[in-house]
């Protein structure tokens, strides 16, 4: 695994618009196989279109104490980019006028923002029903000064979502780095020891399960039960749900499919399980995505490919959510991983 | 004439054998199906068997087929070389346990 993200490499596919020509052109040129807009108009009869919104996603920078071998941001500490203050409080203005009913905090490791802890103070005040914040674990052991971070979860409701690749070590650490699962085991514990993940403490941690390769993840249910019997087993640690996510053809999982020769294996597979009940409920259809700079996004996979809004208003400066809702969704062959099987989403599969 | 007797894309043509057949093929799918299917044992310990099977009839598809199911099923790969040498070992002891039949006609032919 690299230790430098594709930018700081200065690699040809940290470019979102040269990742939608791979896109949009390969195995997907005329006479190959079907572009996304192709499967999906005969079903919608016509473009992805959102209904109403309910999950604002802030995405507070790329800045990350991890460099995942699979990784859709392209997130690594070398990444500087991160949300102003100014952006910080104009979203908290967004959030006391809308309906939304879930704010969810994303980078990189959104706990490495400066005003990280401020945001979620503020944040937490405004009555969103569900609060999350995206925690890959190991930051909550990388150093002292994140030590009290699960009492401050606590003290603020927090949702978690952690990310724990696998209940075993090896495939955790060939995705994710050496060394990563025995600190993402010590930081459930730590979590499981202020009450989260318990049962009837109110605390929910959920974990995000993503597959360590070219292959899609199994049913959710199936995987959730084997996590669980092997967590509670292997380090007596207790959690709430587990979402199988789809890795989708983005960034590094991009390069690495492409390196590995699987890319087109992968992305016939993906075609092949297209499940039109899963496209009835992708998340795009009712999530906006942030950038650090404001800008907006139908999701934070369009988000890396620099796809934004296709819509007049397109930061946060001009935010109007009913004029917003009145659009089309970006879509381009990357989407065949949310639709795929049970579908994903940031909350797993959807159908 | 170069084309191997078996392609890895046959595998994805496999349903086309309805197509002289749709009755039987139809039936054969839907037993399938329901043979993988949760039941007393679970999805996941008939994936392994199949795997197993898949190396005993040495079918280059099931053999690919079942090593992306266990991918897919957080099976490791210690289970699924497990899985092989549990083929390999019953096709091992069925050729030894012959050895019985051969010592029996020796030993009968011989003074
Ligand atoms: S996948 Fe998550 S933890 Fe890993 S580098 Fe990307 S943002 Fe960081
Ligand atoms: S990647 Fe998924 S969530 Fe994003 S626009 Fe495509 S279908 Fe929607």
């Amino acid at each position: 695994m690299g230790v430098k993200s594709l930018k700081a490499k200065a690699h040809a596919l940290a470019d979102g618009t040269r990742q939608l020509e791979i896109l949009n052109n390969g195995i997907f040129a005329a006479g190959g196989l079907p572009k996304f807009q192709e499967r999906i108009h005969p079903i919608l009869g016509g473009g992805l279109r959102p209904k109403a919104l309910e999950i604002l996603q802030l995405n507070l920078g790329y800045m990350c104490n991890q460099v995942c071998a699979h990784c859709h941001v392209d997130a690594g500490p070398d990444r500087k980019e991160k949300m102003s203050r100014k952006t910080l409080e104009q979203c908290l203005r967004i959030l006391e006028q809308t309906s939304v009913t879930t704010l969810d905090l994303t980078g990189g490791a959104p706990e490495m923002h400066p005003d990280f802890r401020w945001f979620v103070k503020e944040a937490s005040q405004l009555g969103v029903a569900d609060f999350i914040v995206r925690s890959n674990l190991t930051i909550l052991r990388a150093n002292k000064k994140y030590y009290d971070l699960p009492e401050f979860f606590k003290t603020h409701r927090i949702h978690l979502v952690s990310s724990l690749p696998f209940y075993k070590k090896e495939k955790t650490d060939r995705q994710r780095g050496e060394g990563v699962f025995a600190q993402s085991i010590a930081a459930l514990q730590e979590l499981n020891k202020v009450g989260y993940g318990k049962p009837g403490s109110g605390l929910q941690l959920d974990l995000v399960y993503n597959p360590s390769g070219a292959f899609l993840p199994a049913d959710q249910k199936a995987l959730e039960r084997d996590f669980k019997t092997a967590l509670k087993k292997d380090f007596d640690l207790d959690f709430n749900q587990l979402f199988a996510i789809t890795n989708l053809p983005i960034s590094r999982f991009l390069d690495y499919l492409i390196a590995s020769e699987n890319y087109e294996m992968y992305m016939e597979r993906l075609v092949d399980a297209f499940n039109p009940a899963a496209l009835d409920k992708v998340m795009c259809t009712h999530t906006l995505s942030v950038r650090w700079d404001g800008f907006l996004y139908d999701c934070d996979f369009n988000q890396m490919l620099d796809l934004k809004v296709d819509h007049p208003i397109q930061h946060l400066d001009d935010f109007e959510e009913g004029k917003l809702n009145d659009r089309s969704i970006c879509i381009s062959q990357h989407c065949y991983g949310c639709t795929a099987g049970a579908g994903s989403s940031c909350q797993g599969s959807v159908v | 004439m170069n084309k191997p007797y078996y392609e890895s894309g046959d595998l994805k043509k496999f349903k086309n054998i309805s197509d002289w057949s749709p009755e039987l093929g139809k039936q054969f799918f839907e037993y399938y199906n329901r043979v993988f299917a949760e039941g007393a044992l679970s999805a996941r310990e008939k994936s392994l068997i199949a795997l197993a099977v898949a190396h005993t009839v040495q079918c280059p598809y099931c053999i690919d087929a079942y090593t992306q199911d266990g991918l897919e099923r957080g099976i490791e790969k210690a289970e699924m070389m497990e899985a092989v040498h549990v083929a390999a070992a019953i096709r091992s002891g069925a050729s030894l346990v012959h050895g019985v039949q051969m010592m029996e006609v020796y030993n009968k032919r011989s003074m």
